[in-house]
């Protein structure tokens, strides 16, 4: 079991005024399996994978009956132990790639630099290794882009190269939070498709945070659907069509379509019941 | 014949010595709603943004209702026509209540009745007026969004230019300003362009949609025809393909 978590509950306290934005999320990934977590903006879903990663900032009060990566407690290693896990065992890849590349390093550099924060070696073979990492992203001149800086390279490049770096110490997890919603359509289904498959061929666990419910379906295993920090069904990614949960079916009803026209769209209702039934 | 509300001549715009509008000709009639689609860097948003008298550097011709207008644009005319941005956090002023934001134009046009019009325009956004003396940090990102279409009415333009109005937006409210979008435009009887990298957002709001590649507008063809896959240029096909691929639920 790669990621264990029950009962998660994250609270923040401001102004004295205790909001539960976790409450109770539970969930299991193995190696190898893909996870996808959907949600509306404000659903919990991007606080979920930072609590993994102990990402948090101090006022939020995180607890659990389990939370478990690997087999390791998270909730009480110490900083040291976690900045070993953190891009260790397990990568993070976020939204935008203008944002999480340092903006006055080359690439080569930056990748460079990861690798040598969790493997020993030399220069000359983390740059080595940089090219290698880039290789294996299908970039198509490597070369060119190991000693490009940010600004110079597309955002699908970018991105490309947050994952090299992120693949550089081996990890047997990945944590994607939305890591093509700053993309083009062309450039989303490569990207998603190079996930897929690193994900496949280095034995990786996947955790993809995303808002698109159709997108993920395509890509993940299973689909853990949350609402206003609960989970309001998972359920495998094959049989969303047939959701039984109506905040999943509302989500995917909502959307305007190629194929035909539609009058006006539905409008989500959303019914406070939807998360009492949770609570009990 | 009566004139085309928007009509476009070989409009070109350059940004120093790359040329990213090659020459883009289009004619929108009154009532039509004409949308623009296209990859990041294709000079979508930099064509609407020429309509709009943002981008003073342009070639070619501008027409509305036949009148050409000039790289700069004088003040009646941004009673005629009227922009909604993409991201509602970024365009309204977060220090400003709603009711100041909804009443500058006004008072910079000298326009009477200001509380009139002001709640006009929150009823044909479907906002309640008690959102008038909030902070835009108040409101949701849907509430924004029909602020910022609210600000853009009440200069009770003929034209909308919309630039990714939706894609901010999560999905449920994405489909309540599609559908608010698609009321206002019969009940005002607007003229809509939008610009968006959604194609199924583009076939549910508009009847006729133009595709750019590299600053050139490839094909330009009804609704109708792109969803019974009447498109002719590779391009196009290519973007009808990834948006079913990515829509379809595995």
């Amino acid at each position: 079991m790669l990621v264990d978590i029950e009962n998660l509950r994250i609270t923040f306290e401001n102004n004295g005024k205790r909001f539960e934005a976790v409450s109770g999320v539970s969930f299991k990934l193995e190696a190898r399996q893909k996870l996808a977590i959907v949600g509306e903006s404000g659903s919990g879903k991007s606080i979920t994978a930072r609590a993994l990663m102990r990402l948090l900032p101090a006022q939020a009060q995180v607890t659990a009956d389990r939370m478990l990566f690997d087999g390791i407690d998270i909730l009480s290693q110490s900083e040291r132990e976690m900045r070993k896990l953190r891009g260790g065992r397990a990568g993070f890849i976020l939204q935008d790639p203008k944002y999480s590349l340092n903006p006055v390093k080359t690439i080569g550099n930056q990748i460079a630099e990861a690798w040598l924060t969790h493997n020993k070696g030399s220069k000359k073979e983390a740059r080595d290794a940089a090219l290698n990492l880039l290789e294996q992203v299908m970039i198509r001149d490597p070369q060119l882009v190991l000693n490009a800086y940010p600004h110079e390279i597309s955002g699908g490049m970018g991105q490309r190269a947050m994952i090299a770096m992120m693949l550089a110490p081996n990890p047997s997890l990945l944590i994607a939070d939305e890591p093509t919603s700053a993309l083009d359509a062309s450039v989303q289904a490569e990207i998603l498709r190079l996930i897929d498959e690193l994900v496949d061929t280095r034995d990786m666990g996947l955790l993809l945070i995303s808002h698109d419910l159709p997108l993920v379906s395509n890509f993940c295993d299973k689909v853990s659907v949350m609402y206003m920090g609960q989970i309001m069904e998972e359920l495998a990614a094959k049989d969303l069509a047939q959701a039984a949960h109506p905040y999943t079916k509302g989500l995917l009803n909502c959307l305007p379509s190629l194929d035909e026209p539609r009058g006006d769209l539905p409008v989500l209702t959303r019914d406070p019941q939807w998360l009492e039934e949770q609570a009990q | 014949m009566t004139n085309p509300m928007i009509d476009v001549q070989d409009l070109r715009i350059a940004f120093g010595p790359k040329e990213v509008v090659k020459g883009v000709t289009l004619s929108v009639p009154a009532g039509e709603s004409f949308g623009i689609v296209g990859e990041s860097g294709s000079g979508k948003s930099t064509v609407l943004r020429a309509l709009a008298g943002l981008n003073q550097h342009w070639t070619g011709e501008i027409r509305f209702e036949g009148a050409p207008v000039a790289s700069k644009r004088p003040r009646a005319f941004f009673r005629k026509v009227q922009m909604v941005f993409q991201d509602p956090f970024g365009s309204l002023h977060p220090r400003q209540t709603i009711d100041r934001i909804l009443s500058e134009f006004l008072s910079v046009n000298g326009l009477d009745d200001v509380d009139g019009r002001v709640n006009r325009a929150l009823d044909a956004v479907a906002l309640p007026q008690s959102v008038r003396f909030r902070f835009p940090h108040q409101l949701s990102g849907g509430q924004r969004q029909r602020v910022a279409i609210a600000r853009a009415l009440i200069a009770e333009p003929k034209v909308l230019l919309l630039d990714e109005p939706t894609s901010a937006l999560d999905v449920s409210v994405q489909a309540e300003v599609l559908n608010l979008l698609g009321r206002l435009r019969k009940s005002h009887g607007l003229t809509y362009v939008m610009v968006s990298h959604n194609m199924s957002v583009v076939a549910h709001l508009c009847d006729r949609l133009g595709v750019m590649q590299h600053g050139e507008m490839v094909e330009q063809l009804s609704v109708t025809d792109l969803r019974a896959r009447r498109a002719t240029h590779p391009h196009t096909r290519e973007l009808v393909e990834l948006g079913q691929a990515l829509a379809s639920t595995a």
